[in-house]
């Protein structure tokens, strides 16, 4: 991809003994993350992954700053997480692209709320959008595009905050798997032309390995980290790497901690 | 009596106008055979008042039905026709109390209800007494406001807010309350203030409930008009009907009740036309399923 715009300064996160629990309204109490410690370097594709309803969306929320930690530290840059730095650009697994807006005005929406003005916002989505492969549809209502298009609008609209940190989470959950790795080999691309350092959950065994350098297995709730795997796949990658011996290895390891945990899960319940 | 039957349809007309204009804004483009597929739409809604307007016409000269008890549909178009300067008169004055309380209505109902969202102390302090208000009788309330305000404007308008605001606020509450959590997260993410979510996401996706609130309450405005001026005006339908009925004049009762019918249909209309005009997406994504 040729390059388009200033790529942001990736950052480091680091997160020091975090602790998180929720207090119900009848005074139960679930500790959901218990000492956790998770760090990203700049540039980094880090992946978490873990059994549903393990936390890994609490840990999310504390990075983009929509929560706090019971205990821990987070730090941005090795300076303590100030959300109002607003270094975390987040994408939810829903598209959450507004009905009601074009896709361009969905895409400038991050760039209206902190007040840039409408002919930069503009001209920054515009050129995004060649990238992003939805040339034509600027002025299209959501409703018209499909599944994947819609992922595509919903990461530019993640690119376009220029913020250091992106934060997915299973964004690609509820597509078909064609267009699945499609969206996968697009991000790697897309990785590669901005530099942000990511942190990506997923439930994909398969989705981590290839798209990460590194990644976390949390054990069932409350959620501790289980183990690290460094991926030691040879980038840029080319799809067909999933067929090697190496790939086969690492996803038989990461299924096998990941199983052991879905069953404690499980068996809380 | 004078028998126009060309001249029966205009006045008399209100069932069918609300189901021609659900067949219009249904219907797309008028090609050849897309017209022909949109008049049988419509057959139904116009020939099925049609045919209950000829049974009441032909039941009333066949039984010789006295026409200050049930006069026929042709004798209340022809009267009508007859005093069409008083009626216009009457009309006039519903239509300006019926759209003047209807605005302020939707006013009021948008800053309350938006309120509400943004304050939820204020939320729990007023929802008991809004649905309080509802169940104030209407019957019982609109001759104390002709007492405290007298026969002008203000007290139908007032009566028009009362009968009207309730289904809008509801419907707007509903609407903020359906916004998605995560959507509001991802704002926060972005860096927006409340204010700023309000008035990019809760809002706008409230505005089809709010439609719907809106219609709802447009034929309630109307009802509401009628009946404080039933109770005592100069002028208006309300009014004109009380005192058309008072002196046997049945048939105008009825020209009222179909003048009244028209007001409310045309109201009807005009939301929906607003509708599409302020929610182009919603009618688009509807159309693309």
């Amino acid at each position: 991809m040729a390059a388009t715009s200033a790529p942001p300064a990736a950052a480091t996160i680091d997160l020091r003994g975090i602790d998180k629990t929720f207090r119900g309204r009848r005074g139960g109490e679930v500790a959901v993350l218990r000492d956790v410690d998770f760090s990203a370097r700049a540039g980094e594709f880090v992946s978490v992954i873990g059994p549903s309803g393990c936390g890994k969306s609490t840990l999310f929320k504390l990075i983009a700053g929509l929560d706090r930690a019971d205990a821990g530290t987070l730090a941005v840059n090795d300076k303590p997480l100030d959300p109002k730095d607003h270094p975390v650009a987040y994408m939810p697994q829903k598209d959450l692209l507004f009905p009601w807006r074009s896709v361009r005005k969905n895409v400038v929406l991050p760039l209206e709320i902190a007040g840039v003005g409408k002919e930069e916002a503009r001209a920054r989505a515009d050129r995004l959008f060649p990238l992003f492969g939805l040339e034509g549809f600027e002025d299209a209502y959501p409703f018209a595009l499909s599944g994947g298009m819609r992922q595509r609008a919903a990461l530019m609209r993640t690119v376009i905050q220029e913020r250091p940190l992106m934060l997915l989470d299973e964004p690609f959950g509820a597509l078909d798997s064609l267009t699945r790795t499609d969206m996968q080999e697009f991000l790697l691309d897309v990785w590669d032309e901005f530099g942000h350092t990511i942190v990506f959950i997923t439930h994909d065994i398969r989705e981590a390995i290839y798209l990460s350098d590194r990644i976390y297995v949390m054990t069932a709730r409350p959620a501790r980290v289980r183990m690290e795997v460094t991926v030691d796949l040879a980038r840029p990658r080319p799809l067909d790497v999933i067929a090697t011996p190496r790939f086969a290895e690492l996803e038989a390891q990461l299924l096998h901690a990941l199983r052991e945990e879905n069953r404690q899960q499980e068996a809380a319940r | 009596m004078s028998e126009t039957a060309p001249n029966a349809t205009p006045a008399l007309s209100p069932p069918v106008k609300p189901s021609a204009a659900g067949g219009g804004y249904a219907s797309g483009a008028p090609s050849g055979s897309g017209r022909a597929a949109a008049l049988m739409r419509l057959a139904p809604g116009i020939l099925l008042p049609l045919g209950l307007l000829l049974v009441w016409q032909l039941y009333c000269s066949w039984a010789n039905v006295d026409p200050t008890v049930l006069p026929t549909p042709t004798r209340i178009v022809s009267q009508l026709f007859d005093a069409r300067q008083i009626a216009w008169e009457h009309t006039e004055q519903t239509l300006k109390e019926t759209v003047i309380g209807f605005c302020v209505s939707v006013l009021v109902a948008i800053v309350i209800a938006t309120a509400m969202d943004q304050l939820a102390w204020l939320r729990r302090a007023l929802y008991p007494m809004l649905i309080a208000s509802q169940t104030i009788p209407v019957i019982a309330i609109a001759p104390l406001m002709i007492i405290w305000f007298g026969f002008g404007l203000l007290p139908k308008v007032l009566l028009i807010v009362l009968v009207t605001f309730f289904p809008i606020v509801v419907a707007l509450l509903d609407g903020f309350a359906a916004t998605e959590p995560e959507a509001m997260d991802l704002l926060r993410t972005m860096g927006a203030k409340r204010r700023q979510a309000f008035r990019l996401l809760r809002f706008p996706g409230a505005l089809p409930n709010f439609f719907t609130g809106l219609r709802i309450s447009a034929t309630y405005a109307v009802l509401a008009a009628i009946f404080a001026e039933y109770v005592g005006a100069f002028h208006g339908l309300g009014i004109w009907m009380s005192q058309s009925k008072s002196s046997f004049r049945t048939d105008l009762v009825f020209g009222a009740i179909g003048i009244c019918a028209l007001i409310s249909v045309a109201l009807f209309m005009l939301i929906a036309i607003l509708a599409r005009f302020v929610m182009p997406w919603y009618f688009a994504a509807r159309k693309g399923r």
